[in-house]
C-alpha cells in the first residue's frame, strides 16, 4: 500500500527531500546483507510505497509539495531533478509569492482558507495514482507559519475529506533557543489543532539531532542539510519495508496502519519519538561491529532513562520493582526519572537478525499498567540491511519521552501570552485570545495525562 | 517572490538612495553571471525593453533587457535629482518616477508635511500606484530619509499615512537618519519630533540610524587600514562602506562611504528574502519577530564585519568575532549601547558560508551578556543566506528592539524642549496653514509616551524571572481498572 507525502513550508520540503532520498539509496544499496531475490522484493515494496513509476523508469515520489514562497521548492525539485535518480512530479507543488511570515494565523486562517482547494486538488491526484492507499505521511514545522499554520488546516481537511485513511504527521520541534521568536505560540497552537485532527504525532527535535550530529556523527559545522540526513536515516529506518508476522516471505502491507495499531491504543496518547542505534559517521563505521545483545541493551537503557541518543545514557535509573504501584505522579524536575511507555515498537534490520532478543522489552514495569505487555510491545525484524549498517535497531515509541519538551514549550509560551507580547500580530488575523486559552488547556490536559501514568 | 518599491524622500535619503541602487546592481551582477532576469532581480528592479515607447515595455522572463529600479524619487529641492540622473546611474531610474520641486522646504517640516504634502498628494499617490501595479506581488515600502530637515522629515512622513490608507497590506519600513548633536540644523529637533509622531503611528518598522555613529564607524575603518597593521591584508573591496566595482566609482562626497554602510544595511536585510539560504527569513518575519507591540517597532541595527581579511580560510574565531561586534557598540548604526539595556527581541541575519551550528553556539556564548525581558528569555530568531556580500565571505546583520534607544529619544526631547520654551522659531511653523501649537504638544506628548514605555521596561530589568503560575487540570480515574478515565479542567 502507498503512503502520500505532503511537504509543508521550508523546513517540510528540505526534509522531505532528504527522505526521500535516503530511501531511494538504501533500497538501491549493494550492502544489504541478503540474496538477490530478497532484495529485489524490498526494493519494489520500498517503491510501490513511496514513488510511482514513470515511462523511462524515473521513479516520482509519491508527494505533494506546499510552500507559501517560491525559493525552497524551486531548489527541492531541481536537488531530486539533479540527483538523477529520481525526481518529484512536475506538477506535484503548489507556491505562492509571500510567505506566511512565521505567523500561525496567517498560515491557518488566510493561506489555508484561500488555497484550500488548490492544495487538496493536489493532494486528490497523488491519492488517485495509488493502487491502494495507506495514508498520509505530513511534514512540517512547529516554529514557522507555513509548516504549523498550513499544516495544522491542511490535517484538519483530510481528516474531513479522507476519514477511512490513515495521517501521520512529522513534526520538527524548533532548538530552545532562537530560530523564530514566536515559535512556542506557534507551537502550542499547531500541536492542539493536530491533537484533534492527526492519528499519530511522530515528533523530532532539533536539539537532540543536532547533538547526534555533533556526539555521534562528530561534524564540526553542523549544517540543517547535515540534521535533515539524520532524521532521513531514522525515518527510512522505520518506513523502509519489513516483514510482516504471518509470513516471512512478504513484506508487511500496511506500514501505517500497523504503525497506529501498536502504538496508539488510545486517542489522549499519540506522542511518537524515535530512538536508533548505532549512528555514526561513515569513516567510524568501518571499524565497528556490533552483537544484537549490545545494541538492544543500549536501546533499552535509552527508553528507560529518556536519553536521545547512544552517548551520555544514565544508565542508574532503574524501572520501578514490580509488585509496587505504578500511581506515583511524575515530577517534572526529578533527574532519575524512569520513563513509563504506552506501547513501544522494535524494528531490527540486519544480519542474524533472528537471534536477536527483545526480552527485556517486555518487561511489565516498563509500562503503564492498562495494557499487557504482550499487546504494548512489539517486534519487526528483517533480514535486509539499513544503509550500509550490518546492524540497526530502531525504537518508535509512546511514552514519557516528549513530557518535558511539551512543558517546556508550553511553560515559555504561557509566559509570554501574560505578558501579551505579539498578541496584536496573531489577532490580526482572526486568532484570538480564547484561541490561545484553548490551546494551553488542551495541552495541560495532555502533559498531565501523560505525567499521570 | 514579492517585490518591495524604495521610496527616496528628500537630499539625504536620495542620496542613501543612490547608493543603494548602485550596491544593488553590483550585487545582483555579481550572484547572476548570466544576466537572466530571475526572482531575486525582480524585487527591486524591473526589467524594460527600451526600445518599446510608453508603458507596456515590460519583460518578465529571460535576458536583461534594461533593469529600472523600483523607485520613487521625491525632493522639493531639483539639485540633488539631478545630479542623479546626469550621473551614471541616470538609466536606472524612470524618469516618469520623479516628482521634484524648485523652492525646496526650507529646513520646515510643516512645508514638507503640508505645503508640499497637499501640493503633490494626487501626482505622488499616482506615482506609487503605478509603482504597484508593475508589481505581481509587492510586499515592502521602504521609505529613506532624514528627519532633522524639511523635505524628508516632513513630506516623507506625510506619505507615510497615505501607504497606509491606500496600500493597508504593504508593509512600512523607514530608514530614518536623526539628527547628531552637533546638528548645523538649527530647527532640527522641531521637525525630527513632528516627524516621529508620524513613524509612531504609521511606520510598521522603523530603522534609526545617525550621522555620528556612521561617521565613527568609518574613522574606526580608516584607522584599521591606514594604521599598516592589517592595512595590507584588508581586501579592498571588502570594506562595508566601498563602492569599488559599482558604478560611481569614487567618494566623490564625504558623504558616500557613510551612505553606502546603510546601502549595505538594506542589501542585508533584504539578503534573506531574495536568495537561497536553509533557513530564509522574508521581511514580513520582521515585523512578526521583533515588534511585540505595535507602538516599540525602533529596530538598532548592527553590522558586521567591517571590512573583510584577505585570510581565505576563516579560522572560527574570527566568525565568532563577527557576532561579538555586532553587540558592542561601536558597531551599532545610532549612538546606543545594547549590551546594558533591555532586549525585547533580537535577530540575527548571516550570510555566507556559516551554519546553523556557528549561530547555536555564538548564541550560547554571547547570552548571558545580554539582558532579555523577563516573557521573552530566548527571543532570538536567525536566518542563513547562502550568498555573501560582495568581497566578503560572510556578514551579520543584528537587529535589535531594545530600550537602548530611549536616551536617543530623550536627547532628542531635551533640544527639542530647550527651543520650544523660548519659542525659538516658531513662527516659521505656525504661519503654515493649518499648523498651531497643538502640533506640538501633540508630537511631544507621543514621544513621551513611548519613553515612557521603555521606561517601564527598563524598570523591570534586575528583576528575578518568575514562572507564573499554569492551569491546573484535575485528573478524576475511575477505581476500578486504571485507565485513562475522564480529565476535567479545573
Amino acid at each position: 500500500m502507498s503512503i502520500v507525502t505532503v511537504q509543508l513550508g521550508q523546513c517540510g520540503n528540505q526534509i522531505g527531500f532528504e527522505v526521500f532520498d535516503a530511501l531511494l539509496s538504501d533500497s538501491h544499496s549493494s550492502q544489504g546483507l541478503c540474496c538477490k531475490r530478497e532484495n529485489e522484493a524490498y526494493q519494489a515494496s520500498c517503491k510501490e510505497r513511496f514513488f510511482s513509476e514513470e515511462e523511462n523508469g524515473v521513479p516520482i515520489a509519491r508527494a505533494v509539495l506546499v510552500d507559501m514562497e517560491p525559493k525552497v521548492i524551486n531548489q527541492t525539485l531541481s536537488k531530486a531533478a539533479q540527483s538523477g535518480r529520481w525526481k518529484y512530479g512536475q506538477h506535484a507543488c503548489f507556491c505562492q509569492k509571500q510567505g506566511s511570515g512565521n505567523n500561525w494565523a496567517y498560515g491557518y486562517s488566510v493561506h489555508g482558507p484561500r488555497h484550500e482547494e488548490s492544495i487538496m486538488d493536489l493532494i486528490r491526484k497523488e491519492v488517485e495514482k495509488c493502487d491502494s492507499f495507506s495514508g498520509f505521511f505530513i511534514i512540517m514545522s512547529m516554529a514557522g507559519g507555513t509548516g504549523s499554520g498550513i499544516g495544522a488546516f491542511v490535517t484538519q481537511n483530510l481528516q474531513d475529506q479522507y476519514s477511512n485513511s490513515l495521517k501521520m504527521n512529522q513534526i520538527i520541534w524548533p532548538y530552545g533557543t532562537g530560530e523564530v521568536i514566536v515559535q512556542n505560540y506557534n507551537s502550542i497552537l499547531t500541536l492542539s489543532h493536530l491533537y484533534r485532527s492527526s492519528d499519530a504525532l511522530l515528533v523530532h527535535e532539533n536539539d537532540a539531532v543536532h547533538k547526534i550530529c555533533a556526539k555521534l556523527m562528530n561534524i564540526k559545522q553542523i549544517s540543517f542539510s547535515d540534521i535533515n540526513q539524520v532524521l532521513a536515516h531514522q525515518l527510512g529506518s522505520v518506513f523502509q519495508p519489513t516483514y510482516s508476522a504471518e509470513s516471512s516471505f512478504h513484506y508487511r502491507r500496511n506500514p501505517l496502519g500497523d504503525l497506529m495499531e501498536h502504538l496508539v491504543p488510545h486517542p489522549e496518547f499519540k506522542m511518537l519519538s524515535i530512538r536508533n542505534v548505532p549512528h555514526m559517521s561513515e569513516n567510524s563505521l568501518a571499524y565497528s561491529t556490533f552483537t544484537w545483545a549490545g545494541l538492544l541493551k543500549h536501546l533499552r537503557q535509552m527508553l528507560i532513562s529518556n536519553a536521545k541518543m547512544e552517548e551520555g545514557i544514565d544508565w542508574h535509573v532503574r524501572p520501578p520493582l514490580s509488585g509496587l504501584p505504578s500511581l506515583g505522579k511524575m515530577s517534572l524536575n526529578k533527574d532519575l526519572h524512569f520513563n513509563t511507555s504506552i506501547a513501544n515498537l522494535v524494528i531490527l534490520r540486519g544480519k542474524d537478525v533472528q537471534s536477536a532478543d527483545v526480552e527485556g522489552f517486555k518487561d511489565p514495569a516498563l509500562y503503564t499498567s492498562w495494557l499487557e505487555p504482550v499487546n504494548a510491545f512489539n517486534v519487526w525484524k528483517t533480514q535486509r540491511a539499513f544503509s550500509k549498517y550490518e546492524k540497526s535497531a530502531v525504537l518508535v515509541s509512546n511514552s514519557q519521552f516528549l513530557v518535558k519538551p511539551l512543558d517546556m514549550i508550553v511553560g515559555k509560551a504561557w509566559n509570554m501570552f501574560a505578558s501579551k507580547a505579539y498578541i496584536h500580530q496573531y489577532t490580526k488575523f482572526g486568532i484570538e485570545e480564547e484561541d490561545f486559552l484553548d490551546s494551553f488547556t488542551s495541552l495541560e490536559q495532555v502533559v498531565a495525562s501523560y505525567c499521570n501514568l | 517572490m514579492t517585490q518591495s518599491v524604495v521610496v527616496q524622500v528628500g537630499q539625504c535619503g536620495n542620496q542613501i538612495g543612490c547608493c543603494f541602487w548602485d550596491l544593488a546592481l553590483r550585487e545582483h551582477a555579481a550572484v547572476n553571471q548570466k544576466g537572466i532576469y530571475d526572482e531575486a532581480i525582480s524585487s527591486f528592479f524591473r526589467n524594460v525593453d527600451t526600445r518599446v515607447v510608453g508603458d507596456g515595455g515590460s519583460i518578465s522572463k529571460g535576458k536583461i533587457c534594461s533593469l529600472k529600479a523600483r523607485a520613487v524619487l521625491i525632493d522639493m529641492e531639483e539639485g540633488v535629482v539631478n545630479e542623479i540622473l546626469q550621473g551614471p546611474l541616470r538609466d536606472v531610474f524612470d524618469t516618469k518616477q520623479l516628482i521634484t520641486d524648485i523652492s525646496g522646504s526650507g529646513n520646515n517640516w510643516a512645508v514638507g508635511h503640508r505645503v508640499f504634502g497637499s501640493l503633490y498628494q494626487d501626482q505622488i499617490l499616482e506615482k506609487l500606484r503605478k509603482s504597484a501595479e508593475h508589481c505581481d506581488c509587492l510586499q515592502c515600502f521602504f521609505i529613506i530619509h532624514s528627519m532633522g530637515g524639511g523635505t524628508g522629515s516632513g513630506l516623507g512622513t506625510f506619505l507615510l499615512k497615505m501607504l497606509e490608507d491606500e496600500f493597508p497590506e504593504v508593509y512600512r519600513f523607514v530608514t530614518s537618519i536623526y539628527p547628531s548633536g552637533e546638528d548645523d540644523v538649527i530647527t532640527s529637533p522641531y521637525n525630527s519630533i513632528l516627524a516621529m509622531k508620524e513613524l509612531n503611528e504609521h511606520a510598521d518598522c522603523v530603522l534609526p540610524i545617525d550621522n555620528q555613529s556612521l561617521f565613527d564607524i568609518i574613522s574606526k575603518i580608516d584607522l584599521m587600514v591606514n594604521s599598516g597593521k592589517l592595512g595590507t591584508t584588508v581586501k579592498p573591496k571588502s570594506l562595508v562602506t566601498s563602492s569599488s566595482g559599482a558604478l560611481k566609482t569614487r567618494h566623490k562626497k564625504p558623504f558616500d562611504a557613510m551612505n553606502n554602510i546603510v546601502a549595505n544595511l538594506l542589501l542585508n536585510l533584504t539578503s534573506s528574502a531574495r536568495f537561497e539560504g536553509s533557513l530564509n527569513m522574508d521581511l514580513n518575519e520582521i515585523s512578526m519577530n521583533l515588534v511585540p507591540f505595535p507602538q516599540l517597532h525602533y529596530l538598532v541595527s548592527s553590522l558586521t564585519p567591517l571590512y573583510t581579511l584577505t585570510d581565505v580560510n576563516i579560522p572560527p574565531r574570527r566568525l565568532d568575532q563577527m557576532f561579538s561586534d555586532a553587540f558592542s557598540k561601536d558597531h551599532q548604526l545610532l549612538r546606543a549601547d545594547p549590551k546594558h539595556s533591555l532586549y525585547l527581541a533580537c535577530a540575527l541575519m548571516v550570510r555566507g558560508n556559516v551554519q546553523i551550528s556557528d549561530v547555536r553556539r555564538n548564541i550560547e556564548r554571547l547570552k548571558p551578556s545580554l539582558q532579555f525581558v523577563s516573557w521573552n528569555q530566548e527571543g532570538w530568531k536567525t536566518s542563513l543566506c547562502s550568498i555573501p556580500p560582495v568581497g566578503h565571505s560572510h556578514s551579520l546583520l543584528a537587529l535589535a528592539n531594545n530600550t537602548c534607544v530611549k536616551p536617543t529619544f530623550m536627547e532628542l526631547k531635551e533640544r527639542f524642549m530647550r527651543l520650544y520654551k523660548k519659542k525659538a522659531h516658531l513662527h516659521h511653523y505656525l504661519q503654515v496653514e493649518g499648523m498651531e501649537e497643538s502640533c506640538f504638544t501633540e508630537a511631544v506628548s507621543s514621544l513621551s509616551a513611548l519613553i515612557q514605555e521603555y521606561n517601564q521596561l527598563d524598570a523591570t530589568k534586575n528583576m528575578p524571572v518568575q514562572d507564573l503560575p499554569r492551569l491546573s487540570i484535575a485528573i478524576i480515574l475511575s477505581s476500578e481498572n486504571i485507565s485513562p478515565g475522564s480529565l476535567q479542567f479545573l
